[in-house]
């Protein structure tokens, strides 16, 4: 039998297969179990042994999607026969649509300030990272140093103060309020691996183009950025998610115009019942940017996450 | 295509002093090479010429404008990285193009240029590749390509010949030569390596520690070097050193090594102390019949030379002679030295006294 020091022998190949296939389902089963549930029955969602075999629907995410009313039996009748398949579902619930519910719109301001954080972090974090990566700046070690001690503490700890002063300078619930915090949270980390990567690529490439011709900015965003294309959406994924997910600060400084949705998809169980599809079904469209994001930068976030460790 | 002139450069990193006080002459057209041990300051030098190092003083004249404090996007030359530095994002045509387009050439001339240095090149088919997969030996050529296809004022390189092997090396030089004398343009080039500097430029310019040693064409500066320093690092194997005390008249015609006459060419300055007697090997001949005497070490064949290490009154020297000549490790054997290609040295300060051979030399550089 042949031997190979580089190629694993085809039972090493199936094991590890076998173990990532594995590893994979146990780590998906609560994903499955939240998109499942948008499609149950509240009756099902609830039952006990849970049902792993049910007859879909949609309640769930009209319920999220809708504000409704109990109505007695005349006031049905009077209404008139339902004129669209989500007004029969919720018909056969004895309940009339009173009018859209607020997730659409906290859904908006999630992606509005998540992807607003993330734009303005990639921007001044690579500018950042850019200067301490190329310039003598005068304390630069003493300067990342400070950067990421901002992290070392959670960013809950500094919760009280941070409100006080959303509240004294007028940003409590608003988008500029929101996007600035995250910003801020995630600039420290988004200029530490910056400025890695802006490290690993050769200051030769940008005094070539100084010598072409071009200026200190023209070569920075036509030489520097594209090589740091994968390092730049690698830190973008980890903002975004941080900014999407971001629970806590978003209960204490957003109730309304700018709340987003991990702070209201709760608020549903309390608006009727213990609406758990209207929950997961919230849950489920809550998940779909972050993994359509992560989706299209997947070429540059396997190639990224190894934070430059690799030379290509 | 210019001359470039380098007056009292100096470029100092907070203590540290990179360069101090260069000058030289860069003529139209030259093959100029900036010589020395890493860390001597030629690097610095030509960042400094270039714009890509701003100088602490001093002045830099491209054309007889002074570029000292401008940016190296305005002074219309071209460098070529020691790594190369392609566009990575770019294959090697766009990579050729970048300095074109930024000059906002029309698309069709751009075309056309590109094609055209591809051609001197020799490197026309692979204009559409990635840099990625390139040999050493075509990345050189596209960066040639990108110097060259803006027929800027003067080239300058950072040992462009530094990353590629040994053999292909010598290949490379040659093209380089025989480019720059197709185009005729003015080309500075930084190199650690005495024998490229030798085999390639027209004129050399020796540093040491920040300090421009000698300055002129090879052949002086090997046969007669300013300092103990350029006759030591200039040469394989470098010029010998015989130590000894003594004096040095004004008009000397001989010196006394070891109690032995020894005639060097008529020196016009005097001294007297620690002197150092200056020979290259080749000017070494084993005599029997010469009074002064040594004892030999070791025998390099080389081929149609060989080199030998003998023990002197004076300390260790290697001399080249001819293969054919018989030598016996461990036997005496008389030494001359060929009087006319003598250099003598202060001991302390290194430098060369001048003599009727080597002054006209000296007053040059």
């Amino acid at each position: 039998m042949s031997f190979s020091v580089t190629e694993p022998s085809r039972g090493t190949k199936w094991f590890a297969g076998l173990l990532v296939v594995g590893y994979a389902i146990i780590t998906l089963i609560p994903l499955l179990w939240i998109v499942a549930t948008g499609f149950k029955s509240p009756t099902d969602s609830i039952a006990y042994p849970p049902i792993v075999v049910f007859e879909p629907t949609l309640e769930g995410y009209v319920n999220l999607f809708t504000d409704r009313t109990r109505a007695t039996p005349e006031m049905l009748e009077a209404a008139g026969p339902p004129t669209t398949w989500y007004e029969e579902i919720t018909r056969n619930r004895g309940t009339v649509i009173s009018g859209p519910s607020r997730y659409g719109e906290r859904f908006l301001n999630s992606v509005i300030i998540g992807f607003g954080s993330t734009a303005l972090t990639m921007i001044l974090g690579t500018a950042a990272a850019y200067a301490f990566s190329r310039f003598r700046v005068p304390l630069k070690d003493d300067l990342l140093f400070f950067i990421l001690s901002t992290r070392m503490m959670p960013p809950i700890a500094v919760a009280i103060p941070i409100f006080l002063m959303f509240r004294n300078l007028g940003l409590n619930d608003t988008h500029l309020g929101m996007i600035l915090l995250y910003t801020a949270v995630n600039l420290s980390l988004s200029v530490w691996l910056l400025k890695g990567f802006i490290d690993e690529i050769p200051i030769e490439y940008e005094e070539a183009a100084l010598i072409d011709g071009y200026t200190r900015f023209q070569a920075f965003y036509k030489v520097v950025l594209p090589q740091a294309a994968t390092g730049i959406a690698s830190t973008a994924i980890f903002c975004l998610i941080f900014a999407w997910n971001e629970y806590a600060f978003a209960v204490l400084l957003t109730s309304g115009t700018a709340q987003t949705a991990p702070p209201f998809i709760p608020t549903i169980i309390g608006t009727s019942g213990k609406d758990w599809p209207a929950v997961a079904a919230g849950a489920t469209i809550f998940l779909v940017p972050v993994m359509v994001f992560t989706v299209l930068l997947r070429k540059h976030l396997l190639r990224g996450i190894t934070f430059g460790a690799v030379r290509k | 295509m210019a001359q470039i002139v380098i007056k009292n450069l100096k470029k100092s990193f907070g203590d540290f002093v990179a360069v101090q006080s260069s000058s030289f002459t860069v003529e139209d057209g030259e093959f100029f090479m900036l010589l020395g041990p890493s860390g001597c300051g030629k690097t610095t030098t030509l960042r400094m010429m270039a714009g890509l190092e701003l100088p602490t003083s001093g002045e830099i004249y491209i054309d007889g404008e002074e570029v000292g404090q401008k940016p190296a996007s305005q002074r219309d030359i071209a460098f070529v990285f020691q790594m190369f530095a392609l566009y990575p994002h770019m294959n090697v045509g766009k990579n050729i193009s970048y300095p074109l387009v930024n000059q906002g050439m029309p698309r069709a001339q751009i075309k056309k240029k590109v094609h055209e240095i591809a051609e001197i090149l020799g490197i026309t088919d692979i204009l559409n590749k990635p840099v990625g997969g390139l040999s050493s030996g075509d990345r050189q050529r596209v960066a040639l390509g990108r110097a060259i296809v803006r027929n800027p004022k003067a080239f300058f390189m950072d040992e462009p010949l530094g990353a590629l092997d040994a053999e292909f090396r010598e290949h490379m030089a040659e093209e380089l030569r025989a480019l720059h004398d197709r185009m005729g343009a003015t080309t500075v080039y930084v190199t650690h390596d005495q024998l490229e500097a030798m085999q390639m430029g027209d004129k050399i310019v020796v540093m040491n520690h920040g300090v421009v040693e000698q300055f002129g064409v090879p052949q002086d500066i090997y046969d007669w070097p300013a300092t103990k320093f350029v006759a030591q690092f200039i040469g394989s194997p470098p010029m010998n050193f015989l130590d000894f005390n003594g004096t040095v008249g004004k008009g000397a015609v001989e010196v006394r090594l070891h109690d032995i006459a020894m005639a060097i060419p008529a020196s016009l300055d005097g001294a007297n102390g620690a002197l150092t007697f200056g020979v290259r090997p080749e000017h070494v001949r084993l005599d029997d019949a010469a009074p002064y005497r040594g004892r030999v070490k070791a025998t390099e064949y080389l081929g149609t030379t060989q080199i030998i290490t003998l023990d002197t009154p004076n300390g260790v020297i290697k001399a080249r002679v001819a293969s054919s000549d018989a030598v016996k490790l461990g036997a005496m054997t008389g030494l001359s030295f060929d009087p006319r290609t003598i250099t003598l040295f202060d001991g302390p300060s290194g430098r060369a006294l001048r003599s009727h051979a080597n002054q006209g030399v000296l007053a040059r550089g």
